[in-house]
């Protein structure tokens, strides 16, 4: 419980917070490059210590995601390379959703060959529901076939279209 | 951060809400241990990267709840110190999780017995008047649901699948079914948390999980064992034969190089 630390935050002036906002553009997800942090929906908040320390909120995406740490350690860079002092601080409530993805990390998703999650999560709540429809990225065919319920990362399964025949990750619904 | 709370104080005996927090993580980390066995052999690509997935969010809990034990113990010891340096009898994970793998059909029926007690676990811890621990297990949550949907479909496919593949989930269910006594009995450390509502008593998830588990058991062609009596006792860490190899081979390398990280 990180109580004990008494430094005030407040929100950051406009101006810092816009190119806060564009120094996270580029920061990549390391797994999946296409996707910036914004666009993953794991940034939680951008604030500024009384010290002037720029305190980042990020949430991880899986419990043990090994990406988590790469993620909070490549944010700090970015942001002291252009001259802020920043540290990243974890925000487990509540706790990330795939239903943060941003559209145009959808778009991105797509674009890179990765099927978006195809459903908000209030339904896959419901265990050992039939078969969701998850449309091929490539030739938007709906007749395709879960693989593994777990792909190349945590974030992702793995599905075949059963019309171009070509294997395709799924970013999982969670 | 204040240091004067965190003083180590190696004399005082762990409270029973360290110990609480201690059963549920070692519970998470002999399980991802037990998983991570399978990489490398499992029957498929697939399943190995599934069984793998599911042990590193297991990992991933089992490091928040060690962090947060170590707090509560207050004799400044960190993750690591918990995770390597402990003995077999201060460990307390569910006797369960430590059981061998066994084939594929083993692995899945201990999987599956194990996530419909952690869904039904987490669902009420979400609620805990520990706040820490509500974050924590509404986060573990999401991932325990999706680890159900795994080994309550594996469950069904090997049970109604060939003679062979139900052969031997049933036979794996009677040998493993006598650990689940363990999950829904009490001992003062329980009653004590279910008195400060920081964790539900054990005996209230019975009912949802015995119903979760029948449902699939019956969709799988599967016949559930007759109740045994016998308790188990790993949660007061009493371990079965099987724990100190695990742990030989989990501490090893820490053992032999302190300190070592990558």
């Amino acid at each position: 419980m990180a109580a004990a630390e008494a430094a005030t935050v407040v929100e950051p002036p406009p101006e810092v917070l816009a190119r806060l906002r564009a120094l996270l553009a580029a920061v990549p997800d390391p797994e999946i490059p296409v996707l910036n942090v914004l666009d993953l929906g794991v940034i939680r908040h951008l604030r500024q210590r009384d010290d002037g320390t720029i305190e980042v909120g990020v949430s991880p995406t899986y419990s043990g995601c090994p990406a988590t740490a790469v993620i909070k350690a490549d944010i700090i860079q970015a942001l002291v390379r252009d001259g802020f002092r920043a540290v990243a601080v974890d925000v487990l409530s509540p706790p990330w959703t795939s239903d943060w993805l941003s559209d145009e990390g959808r778009r991105k998703l797509l674009a890179f060959g990765i099927a978006p999650p195809a459903e908000a999560v209030a339904s896959a709540r419901q265990l050992l529901q039939p078969q969701l429809t998850v449309a091929c990225p490539r030739c938007e065919s709906h007749s395709t076939t879960k693989l593994s319920e777990f792909g190349s990362t945590p974030c992702k399964a793995l599905y075949r279209c059963d019309s171009c025949l070509e294997p395709f990750d799924y970013f999982k619904c969670i | 951060m204040s240091n004067t709370a965190q003083r180590p104080d190696a004399g005082a005996p762990q409270s029973a809400h360290c110990r609480y927090v201690l059963r549920l993580a070692d519970t998470s980390l002999i399980l991802a241990q037990r998983l991570g066995e399978w990489v490398g052999h499992a029957p498929a690509i697939e399943e190995d990267l599934g069984l793998a997935n599911i042990s590193l969010d297991l990992l991933g809990q089992a490091r928040m709840l060690l962090a947060y034990a170590g707090e509560l113990e207050r004799r400044g010891r960190s993750e690591d110190d918990l995770a390597y340096l402990r003995e077999e009898s201060e460990y307390f994970n569910v006797t369960l999780v430590e059981q061998p793998n066994g084939d594929f059909g083993q692995t899945i029926v201990r999987q599956f017995l194990v996530d419909a007690w952690l869904h039904e676990l987490h669902e009420h811890l979400q609620q805990s008047k520990d706040a820490r621990l509500a974050e924590i297990a509404a986060r573990s949550l999401k991932e325990t649901r999706y680890h159900l949907r795994f080994s309550a479909g594996w469950m069904i496919r090997l049970g109604d699948g060939t003679a062979a593949s139900h052969g031997r989930v049933q036979a794996a269910l009677e040998r493993l079914w006598p650990f689940t006594n363990e999950l829904f009995a009490s001992d003062e450390v329980d009653r004590e948390m279910a008195g400060a509502g920081i964790g539900p008593a054990p005996a209230a998830l019975q009912a949802a999980w015995s119903a979760r588990v029948a449902a699939v058991l019956a969709e799988a062609t599967i016949v559930m064992p007759q109740a045994a009596s016998f308790p188990w006792f790993g949660r007061q860490g009493r371990h079965s034969e099987h724990l100190g190899y695990v742990l030989a081979e989990m501490q090893s390398l820490h053992r032999a190089h302190p300190g070592a990280s990558w």
